[in-house]
């Protein structure tokens, strides 16, 4: 069936709306959002300052402090929780009920949660910004057009590690499962990636472990945002990113299809 | 979207991997009726909720609302239906409006019009006053009134309820039931009411009894209660799903 547009994009606008109210209730999320990545800049980054010089390699045009190197990653490791905080997010609505009202608007179950995507991505936005003004005032040195040029970056790489959370609460059937996405997916994310250490000198410690950072999207994310930042378009790390764009939500599309009956296996009555 | 068809099942099967939860399962709704579908606990009613309400897919036998039949056209027939699901489905953080607003999004309804719709429905419910409380703040039989009350924002002409009483003291019970049935009257709303609980019954009611994924009886309660033989829906309700002599041996 046809609907007219108009209905779609009211959905849409009710989904982002309803994200930002719940976002606003919840300035604990906020908080942590934001002190999460502080303590990296201002107490990890400090500290290895001194031993973990980055040299010159694009999309650098001089020496950077590290500092400045994590930056990319930091903000990628914002999206990256608030990825994960919108799969919590569905997988707690679906135990106590509330996504059965988004699964059962008459509207495409692909276009119900790509708006839920969107939604998810547009409060990550608003923490990586107030993020960057807080990297900002602690000197971290970005050029100012940079802060612009990285917003569709920061869209594309937010829509793809969301589509991940979303793949990843199609599959949990208990909240309680959730801990493990912790231990198996945030942290090797973050860690066997470009974020805290340039891949060359990954390659020089273990080229094994080389291997799987090239291979993990989300160093494609900190690169992407990282030649953005500097007013450069990484085309090969858009395209993975991108790539993984789809294959994530396709896959999460795939889960949720009731014909696969995997997210509600409870009937009861 | 032809409302003189109303709801028929025909067929309809579903398992849960080795264990069977309806097994060719066949009822038809009548248009403007409460139907109540009546079962014990595990007879399949929130599987048969789940079917109509597209969130499963049958693997066996087709429903049709209103002549729209659910597999090739979901969506027109989720567009015409109201459901009210066993689980809440509330936003507990949002306030009353506030949920009413994102629910009348989902469906399309925006601005004035969507404003009117809830003024509506939360008169019609008697849940004006409340409008700007958190749902939190509300006890559980003013939270079912706003889950119908939300269900309703769409004009729907079908109206689902799965269980809708569950967890509520006996007077909120009653109201919700009174209400339900005034919606079905005055609206020519067509109702299913699938509860485990007989008294919610109503003499005037179509009913349909659901035990072990199968259908015992169906019509309306007084055809149900002569053809069983019993005296009331209890002796009905009792005999129909009466365990087989060999599952009820020690």
């Amino acid at each position: 069936m046809t609907r007219p547009a108009g209905i779609y994009l009211t959905c849409l606008w009710g989904v982002l709306w309803r994200e930002a109210l719940r976002f606003v209730h919840q300035r604990e999320r906020f908080i942590a959002a934001l002190v999460r990545p502080l303590i990296w800049l201002l107490i990890f980054a400090a500290g290895f300052r001194s031993i973990l010089g980055v040299s010159i390699q694009p999309p650098y045009a001089t020496y950077v402090t590290y500092e400045t190197y994590i930056v990319p990653g930091l903000i990628a490791m914002i999206q990256l929780f608030n990825g994960m905080q919108s799969s919590l997010a569905m997988v707690y609505d679906r135990e106590m009920g509330s996504m059965r009202i988004l699964l059962t608007a008459p509207l495409p179950r692909w276009y119900l949660l790509a708006s839920k995507l969107i939604a998810g991505t547009a409060v990550s936005l608003l923490q990586v910004y107030a993020f960057l003004i807080v990297a900002d005032l602690v000197l971290v040195d970005l050029p100012p057009l940079g802060y612009l040029a990285v917003l569709p970056v920061l869209l594309l790489t937010g829509l793809m590690l969301g589509a991940l959370g979303m793949l990843l609460s199609s599959t949990i059937r208990q909240l309680e499962n959730f801990a493990g996405i912790m231990n198996f997916v945030i942290f090797p994310m973050f860690f066997l990636s470009s974020a805290l250490y340039p891949l060359w000198r990954m390659q020089e410690s273990s080229d094994f472990i080389y291997r799987i950072c090239i291979a993990n999207p989300f160093t494609y994310a900190v690169e992407s945002l990282r030649f953005a930042l500097y007013l450069e378009a990484e085309s090969a790390s858009l395209g993975v990113v991108a790539g993984a764009l789809i294959v994530f939500f396709g896959l999460a599309v795939w889960g949720y299809d009731p014909r696969k009956g995997l997210t509600y296996r409870r009937g009861k009555g | 979207m032809d409302e003189t068809q109303g709801i028929e099942i025909v067929d309809v099967r579903y398992d849960y991997g080795a264990k069977p939860a309806l097994a060719d399962v066949s009822m038809a709704l009548r248009p403007g009726r409460f139907t109540a579908l009546l079962g014990p606990n595990g007879a399949g009613k929130t599987t048969l909720v789940s079917l109509l309400s597209a969130l499963f897919v049958p693997q066996g036998g087709r429903i049709s609302v209103f002549g729209i039949d659910l597999a090739k056209n979901p969506l027109s027939a989720l567009a015409v239906m109201g459901i009210v699901f066993q689980q809440q489905t509330l936003d507990l953080d949002l306030s009353v409006r506030q949920n009413m607003a994102y629910f009348a999004a989902l469906h399309g309804l925006a601005g004035h019009r969507a404003g009117q719709r809830i003024d509506t429905c939360l008169t019609r419910l008697g849940l004006a006053a409340r409008q700007t409380e958190k749902v939190r703040a509300l006890n559980g039989g003013h939270r079912r009134r706003l889950e119908i009350a939300r269900s309703l924002l769409h004009a729907p002409r079908f109206l689902l309820l799965d269980e809708p009483t569950v967890g509520l003291d006996v007077p909120a019970r009653a109201d919700l039931v009174a209400h339900v049935h005034a919606l079905c009257r005055e609206d020519g709303l067509t109702v299913l009411w699938a509860t485990h609980l007989v008294d919610e019954v109503e003499a005037d009611d179509d009913l349909v009894v659901l035990h072990e994924g199968s259908v015992r009886a169906q019509g309306a309660v007084s055809a149900v209660l002569a053809s069983s033989g019993a005296q009331d829906v209890l002796g009905a309700f009792q005999l129909l799903t009466k365990p087989a002599p060999a599952e009820a041996a020690p």
